[in-house]
């Protein structure tokens, strides 16, 4: 595995099948009474989270003490910029605290891979503007093979804003690299017309689409000024491209509901839908912790020079 | 001034003034060119051999931000000047984006001291278009223009308003026939928030997009403007296929423009942008190949007339920020040379004297810089640089200029200075600056 | 060179032989549970679970615990090792447990069992039955239950090969050159 995880790029279909492989062990040590094992014992981990997120930082600062490994939370509200430290110098701190690995955070796209070029620990990349949020796809690429028992030739919608969806960028690329049919649908103004060139389709027509799906993966769509200039109004949106409890009878019964939360009801999916069977969107948190435990572990346990036996 | 008299001999000149190219020997007395031929000899002159070497008028930089007065933090008319001799330039602008807006003859004056005290390149200011450079009222152009200012431009802003645009346009008429509005052609409501060129790997990056039609609107817009009023355009810093076109329909039309490209267009794509590079972020921003390659034709076929540098320092730590909080720019005065020497000239995209003619005698025109740009001739004041054409070298930091952003860093030229000279005094000698 | 120090029949007589012993040391075996460590260890427990219930007819619970997640050498290899699935479904406090491991060698691998054991709960004790122990150990750790002492220089591999696994059983050893 590379030294890094910052993209979907940075892992081969290979790698996916071992991290998911591995986050099935984690999530058996999670159904323990004691749910800790000594692994990463020793080891420091720097949540740096720029921007705030409680639940994924919540699930890391879990799946890290889990692992036994020690954990800062560094966070700041705003950027660094702002706050008058730059990137860099905060950097160079985690680097002095002896940080092995840094999970980071951050509103601007690619600033984890800034980061590689001035800290030596592993950098995961907890989500960076709106480029990639590779951990939150690979517990979706866990939920799924779990759920559905493969990945390969699943035929997976993603729906919604996907131009500032760093979740819609690595699940994309992660569901394409492990061999699944995917499609985009939403207004023409939020997906970017560059997408095919990712391998996947694009529709505007998503009751068209939802019969024939495995998952049904809803984004989630912002109301924020600047986001309304691509689309005239939440309504509308909502009668077009929303997941109504009228449209989610239109999906197989096998078909799983995801989202990767925080859930804006009434908007992107009804308040009814998300309470269904087939949605599975707190699965998706608990295994939100298994697989980044299974990340920290294989980032960390290993990278020594030694064979040793025993 | 130097005080014996300097022989330059068995250098090749390329002189685009004057459509020489050949070997000779060039006498300089005091300030002023005495002689050019073969055989030349000066007793008790300075003898400089320039075999391998080229002999060129010294470059002149039609585009180019010496931050001060403001940021002085980033740069100083001084440092700037340095980094322009370096470079092998006589002459530079400094565009009007200071603090206070170089929007009146004061700060022109002011400028101009500077860079005499400094002695190592004239400058050249340009003055704002519009007060303060908010895109409202027009400055005082008359006044710049009696304090010797050529060349308006809001640059680092698109004049928004069409109306106001228009109204410069016509109003510049009175002071002359070489007055010139520059324009930084981008639409701004198209490039709010625009971190790089839209496309592919904007969309894979996470990176708001400048989209090429940004630029092609405001072009199209600016050559109606230039055609309706009869006043004369130039368009800054060329990025997109696009607006090459619409300027070599324009020119074929009779319409009074001409065009500038960097050199940082005119070698890199954004497939250079994927590491996030901040040394690579500008503005118009650098587009894809077919761009690249559409700018370079133009370079070659006379379309675009003038290659300048955009010299736009920023401190270390500025650059060093996140992506899209980091200020757009790169450096470029002591690059220009060698870049476009080893990604134009040499693989036979752009002849050598096609190539400084875009960097001698037509920026010095549009400038105004008199007694710039050659010819190299008896009588001509004495600005000239010799240069190696292919000696190889790495564009590392610390530069001559304050700033470190350059989107060469690290990566290798080929073509060094080794004197430049202005007025008749060594500003660069054997590859050093000399104060 | 390799060689074969136990054949399938040896095998088989030594577990059945482990069997016994477990039976008559632990009285009958009715409060003993089995935890193999992955992934041979596994194997070797369910078959002396077998053994157990033919001989004496008692039923006896059976556990695969991975140890990857207590080893003493995480970061030190080039990769993070492999894991191996844990399953132990069973309360484990107040039990005699036998961990069943195929070879015994430093003992680091039973000391990570133990400490692993210790976080599911608490036994009443635990033994260790083991196929061979071929010596050299580093810690202060031994077997209960033997099939075969082999001495063996430290550099040779020593390999316990299972037919669910490889196809046949058999214990063999590669001595260093």
């Amino acid at each position: 595995m590379n030294k890094h995880l910052l993209s979907m790029h940075d892992v081969t279909a290979d790698d996916v099948v071992r991290i998911l492989d591995t986050a099935e062990s984690f999530r058996e040590v999670g159904t323990r009474v004691i749910k800790k094992v000594p692994v990463l014992r020793g080891r420091t981990v720097v949540n740096f989270f720029l921007e705030n997120s409680t639940r994924t930082r919540i699930s890391f600062e879990l799946a890290a003490k889990r692992l036994s490994a020690d954990v800062i939370n560094f966070s700041a509200s705003g950027t660094s910029v702002s706050k008058g430290e730059s990137l860099k110098d905060s950097a160079l701190t985690l680097q002095a605290m002896g940080a092995d690995a840094i999970v980071i955070r951050h509103s601007s796209s690619g600033s984890p891979l800034q980061l590689t070029r001035w800290v030596q620990g592993h950098v995961l990349n907890a989500g960076d503007g709106t480029h990639e949020h590779p951990t939150q796809a690979l517990l979706d690429l866990y939920t799924m093979r779990e759920k559905l028992g493969r990945l390969e030739g699943l035929r997976v919608a993603i729906v919604g804003d996907v131009l500032h969806s760093r979740v819609a960028r690595s699940l994309s690329f992660g569901l394409v690299k492990m061999g699944a049919e995917v499609t985009l649908i939403g207004p023409p103004t939020l997906i970017p017309p560059d997408a095919p060139r990712w391998g996947v389709s694009v529709s505007y027509d998503i009751d068209s689409v939802l019969p024939k799906l495995d998952v049904c993966y809803m984004l989630r769509v912002q109301r924020e000024r600047q986001r309304l200039e691509f689309f005239p109004s939440v309504r509308e949106y909502n009668r077009i491209f929303g997941l109504t409890s009228a449209r989610a009878a239109m999906l197989p019964d096998t078909a799983l509901i995801m989202h990767p939360g925080p859930m804006n009801r009434g908007v992107e999916i009804d308040s009814d839908v998300a309470d269904l069977p087939q949605a599975v969107i707190e699965e998706q948190v608990t295994n939100g912790i298994a697989v980044r435990m299974s990340l920290l572990y294989l980032l960390l346990g290993g990278g020594g020079s030694g064979a040793l036996d025993g | 001034m130097d005080e014996r008299p300097t022989l330059f001999t068995g250098a090749r000149l390329v002189d685009p003034a004057s459509g020489r190219d050949e070997l000779v020997d060039v006498l300089v007395v005091g300030e002023t060119i005495e002689a050019v031929g073969l055989g030349l000899d000066a007793e008790g002159a300075d003898t400089i051999d320039c075999a391998g070497l080229i002999l060129a008028p010294g470059l002149v930089d039609l585009h180019t931000h010496l931050r001060e007065p403001g940021f002085e933090h980033k740069e100083t008319v001084e440092t700037g000047t340095r980094a322009a001799a370096a470079g092998g330039f006589t002459a530079v602008s400094s565009m009007a984006n200071t603090d206070p807006v170089t929007d009146h003859a004061g700060i022109v004056a002011e400028i101009r001291d500077k860079a005499a005290a400094a002695g190592l390149c004239d400058v050249f200011p340009v003055g704002a278009i519009t007060k303060g450079l908010a895109g409202e009222s027009i400055a005082e152009l008359g006044e710049m223009v009696e304090a010797g200012v050529r060349v308006f431009s809001d640059d680092g802003n698109c004049v928004p308003s069409s109306r106001v645009l228009r109204n410069a346009m016509i109003y510049a008429k009175a002071f002359g026939d070489e007055v010139v509005i520059a324009d930084h052609c981008e639409d701004p409501s198209l490039v709010e928030g625009g971190q790089m060129h839209e496309g592919a790997h904007s969309y894979s990056l996470g990176l708001a997009g400048r989209p090429a039609e940004a630029e092609e609107l405001v072009v199209a817009r600016d050559l109606a403007l230039a055609r309706a009023t009869g006043g004369r355009l130039h368009v800054c810093h060329l990025s997109s296929a696009r607006a090459v076109e619409l300027i070599r329909r324009a020119k074929a039309e009779g319409i009074r423009v001409t065009a500038e490209v960097t050199p940082h267009h005119l070698v890199f794509t954004h497939d250079d942008l994927v590491t996030y590079d901040t040394n690579l972020k500008v503005n118009p921003p650098i587009r894809t190949t077919e761009d690249r390659d559409a700018l370079r034709e133009g370079v070659a076929d006379g379309t675009i007339d003038v290659i300048a540098t955009d010299h736009a320092p920023h401190a270390v730590e500025e650059k060093e920020a996140e992506f899209d909080l980091s200020p757009p720019g790169t450096i470029g005065l002591e690059t220009a040379l060698a870049a476009v020497l080893t990604h134009l000239v040499r693989p036979g995209i752009v002849p050598l004297a096609r190539a400084l003619e875009a960097m001698t005698v037509t920026p010095a025109r549009i400038l105004g810089a008199a007694g710039h740009g050659g010819p190299i001739a008896a009588g001509r004041p004495a600005n000239l640089v010799v240069f190696h054409p292919e000696e190889g070298w790495v564009a590392e930091a610390p530069f001559v200029s304050k700033a470190r952003n350059s989107a060469f860093l690290g990566r290798e030229l080929g073509g060094r200075v080794r004197h430049t000279m202005l007025r008749g005094t060594f500003t660069v000698a054997e590859g050093k600056v000399t104060r | 060179m390799s060689s074969t120090l136990l054949d399938a029949e040896d095998v088989r007589r030594a577990l059945t032989r482990i069997a016994h012993e477990i039976i008559e040391r632990d009285k009958g075996a009715a409060d003993v549970v089995l935890v193999g460590i992955a992934n041979r260890g596994d194997h070797l427990a369910r078959r002396l679970a077998t053994e157990i219930q033919r001989i004496e007819g008692t039923e006896v619970k059976v556990g695969v615990l991975d140890i990857t997640f207590y080893r003493d050498d995480i970061g030190l290899k080039a990769e993070a090792p492999e894991v191996h699935e844990t399953r132990i479904p069973f309360d484990i406090s107040g039990k005699t447990i036998v961990l069943v491991d195929d070879v015994l060698f430093t003992g680091r691998t039973i000391r990570a069992a133990m400490d692993a054991l210790m976080d599911f709960g608490r036994p009443r004790r635990i033994q260790l039955a083991v196929l061979v122990d071929r010596g050299h150990r580093e810690l202060p750790i031994r077997a209960d239950f033997v099939g075969k002492n082999v001495p063996t220089r430290r550099a040779d591999d020593v390999r316990v090969l299972v037919t669910e696994l490889d196809g046949e059983d058999a214990v063999v050893v590669e001595e260093a050159p």
